[in-house]
């Protein structure tokens, strides 16, 4: 019987089976920020075993809230920084150098084809785009991957999301992952990897892959997976000189991690796509998704472009050809905050970052902020964002807040008009 | 061992989520103890008053589908456990909240559909009682009592019964 993606790397990562059903795996690369870290290493000191697995296989970054925004926060940045000192974790990112975490790894080289990678942060499964699998764990789970390099899960289930034709001018992957969570529900890939396959997959880049990926889990999915090809192997071969001689040397190594033509999934979803409109939530759930039609002349009273999902160099290039040349209307505010000081200098380049700033956008260091409502643009009770973040929960920006989940294009055209506005019209 | 059981407080919806069980502004809190005036805060559930003696005196929960949805918060965890509340029933969970559970050595039970349904209708104040061994869930109303059975494998009996996964982990591995 054929294997998934996902099956190999548990096969190639599996050091235990501690009863059936649950397989303890090898970890390639621990990912770690200041919000959930600190109570891992204040834990292990207190149990006296304050140590780490390898240094060189632990990542961490200050990305949350940061500059700090009070004492707490202080607090949290200054205990990763000072364990990260302790025990030599060089690829430790701070102030100058840091930035949201699932945009600044991907961007270091550190998340390859096959990788088993864990972080305490759901969105981790942002680098399945690489064909890793990359699952989000909570505090212990880190605390144990950071102390012994091993973490648990469960059956390595898949669902095959199979998505074909292409996509409009003005659509992107958010749309993409939004209709499929509109179709599938919160909780309709629980338990299981979502490998993503098809056309408009082949097509799209690094980045494009990432934001998909990045809201497997607002559908409850463990991981996104992507098949990783000549794309991938673009994207990292300059990382991967040594393993390859050439990018198409190294797209052939990377065949390995394709799942086998019978391979088995528990479930497969289909999507078209030639006819999708821009997505938008209405709701409290990341499955209240309507076109953005049916949303239309919704007003917002802040415009949110950054995080994550879409604070990358092409998010900020499409929201930039709305906004070219146009003025953000009187009553709104705008917020960019690149995902890395990489897009956000290139951005500089580019002069997107001058076309935000004359349209009136305050633009921020890259940091998480605003996205999860600890800075830098928490909204009011009453208050209306529009938003390209991947999640609109109650209360998640700002006590009392809405917000309105969009692709990058959508949110720079309601930053325009004041109100929720389909962006085909501003190409 | 943790002690599991006593009274049941019922959030009677589903898809409840980390953010709502405990707001991302109260993550700045490095101590777990500071987390319990904030526990369900924000969750949006008709006549819920998180300030009420039923949450005060709750030692399980009772809810509906994909509970825990969203971030990887273990912090949502720890607000349960420092108000008293070891052990949620629920049709089902979000993977990474029930993994947080039992990492804590805390009792995530999935009862099917139809039994939750069966929980709610019977009125008044509820309890819990639990046998992890046997996997025996019984439920009173002081009067009468329903019994469940619940499936745990053995790795999760072992993580209960260890008090986590690091206690577990640091032995074994
Ligand atoms: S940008 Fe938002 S969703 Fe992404 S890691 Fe930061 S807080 Fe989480």
């Amino acid at each position: 019987m054929g294997k998934t993606i996902t099956e190999k790397i548990f096969s190639t990562h599996l050091r235990d089976t501690p009863s059936p059903g649950n397989y303890v795996l090898d970890i390639d690369v621990v990912m770690c920020h200041e919000i959930t870290t600190p109570g891992a290493i204040l834990d292990l000191e207190t149990r006296g075993i304050d140590r780490v697995f390898d240094p060189a296989r632990i990542k961490a970054v200050i990305d949350h809230v940061t500059p700090s925004k009070d004492s707490k926060t202080a607090t949290q940045a200054k205990i990763l920084r000072d364990w990260a000192g302790r025990h030599n974790i060089v690829d430790f990112f701070d102030i100058g150098s840091n930035g949201v975490c699932h945009a600044l790894f991907p961007e270091k080289g550190f998340i390859r084809p096959g990788y088993t990678v864990i972080m305490g942060d759901s969105h981790t499964c942002t680098h399945g785009a690489f064909g890793a699998f990359a699952a989000g764990v909570g505090t212990t789970d880190l605390e144990v991957g950071i102390l012994k390099g091993v973490c648990s899960f469960r059956e390595p289930e898949s669902i095959l999301v199979e998505i074909n034709g292409s996509l409009a001018d003005g659509v992107g992957a958010k749309d993409v992952i939004l209709k499929i969570i509109r179709e599938i529900t919160v909780n309709g890939a629980t338990n299981m990897v979502m490998e993503f396959r098809g056309e408009v997959i082949d097509a799209m880049s690094m980045e494009a892959r990432m934001t998909l990926c990045n809201m497997a889990i607002e559908a409850g999915g463990t991981c996104g997976i992507c098949p990783p090809d000549q794309t991938t192997a673009e994207y990292l071969f300059p990382f991967m000189k040594d393993e390859a001689g050439s990018v198409e040397g190294l797209a052939e190594c990377f065949r390995d991690f394709h799942s086998d033509p019978d391979a088995v999934y528990r479930k497969t979803f289909t999507l078209e796509v030639a006819d999708l409109a821009p997505q938008v939530t209405w709701g409290y759930k990341p499955d209240e998704v309507r076109d953005i039609g049916d949303m239309a002349g919704t007003p917002v009273d802040q415009v949110y472009i950054g995080s994550c999902t879409n604070g990358r160099i092409e998010d900020l290039r499409a929201a930039a050809r709305i906004l070219k040349d146009k003025k953000i209307v009187a009553g709104v505010r705008g917020i960019l905050a690149p995902a890395t000081p990489k897009v956000y200098s290139q951005a500089m380049e580019e002069g997107i970052i001058k076309i935000f700033m004359d349209a009136g956008f305050c633009v921020t260091n890259p940091t998480c902020g605003a996205c999860l409502g600890m800075s830098n643009g928490v909204l009011a009770a009453g208050e209306v964002c529009a938003s390209t973040t991947n999640r609109n929960f109650n209360g998640r920006m700002g006590k009392g807040g809405m917000v309105h989940l969009m692709n990058p294009m959508s949110a720079a055209a309601a930053a325009v008009t004041g109100e929720i506005t389909d962006p085909r019209d501003m190409i | 061992m943790k002690e599991f059981g006593g009274r049941i407080i019922g959030l009677d919806r589903s898809d409840i989520n980390t953010d709502e069980i405990i707001p991302a502004k109260y993550l700045t809190e490095i101590n777990r103890e500071a987390l319990k005036p904030y526990l369900l805060e924000d969750l949006k559930l008709d006549g819920f008053d998180p300030a009420s003696d039923d949450l005060a005196g709750a030692r399980v929960i009772l809810t509906r589908a994909n509970f825990g949805c969203g971030s990887s918060r273990e912090h949502a965890v720890w607000a349960f456990e420092v108000n008293g509340i070891n052990m949620v029933i629920a049709e089902s969970f979000a993977r990474i909240f029930r993994q947080n559970m039992f990492n804590c050595g805390m009792l995530a039970i999935e009862l099917a559909a139809d039994d939750i349904a069966r929980i709610f209708q019977f009125d008044g104040n509820l309890t819990a009682a639990v046998e992890v061994d046997k996997g025996v869930l019984s439920i009173s109303d002081g009067t009468a009592a329903m019994e469940f059975s619940f499936t745990l494998n053995d790795f999760e009996r072992d993580l209960v019964k260890a008090g986590g996964w690091l206690a577990y982990a640091d032995a074994k591995y």
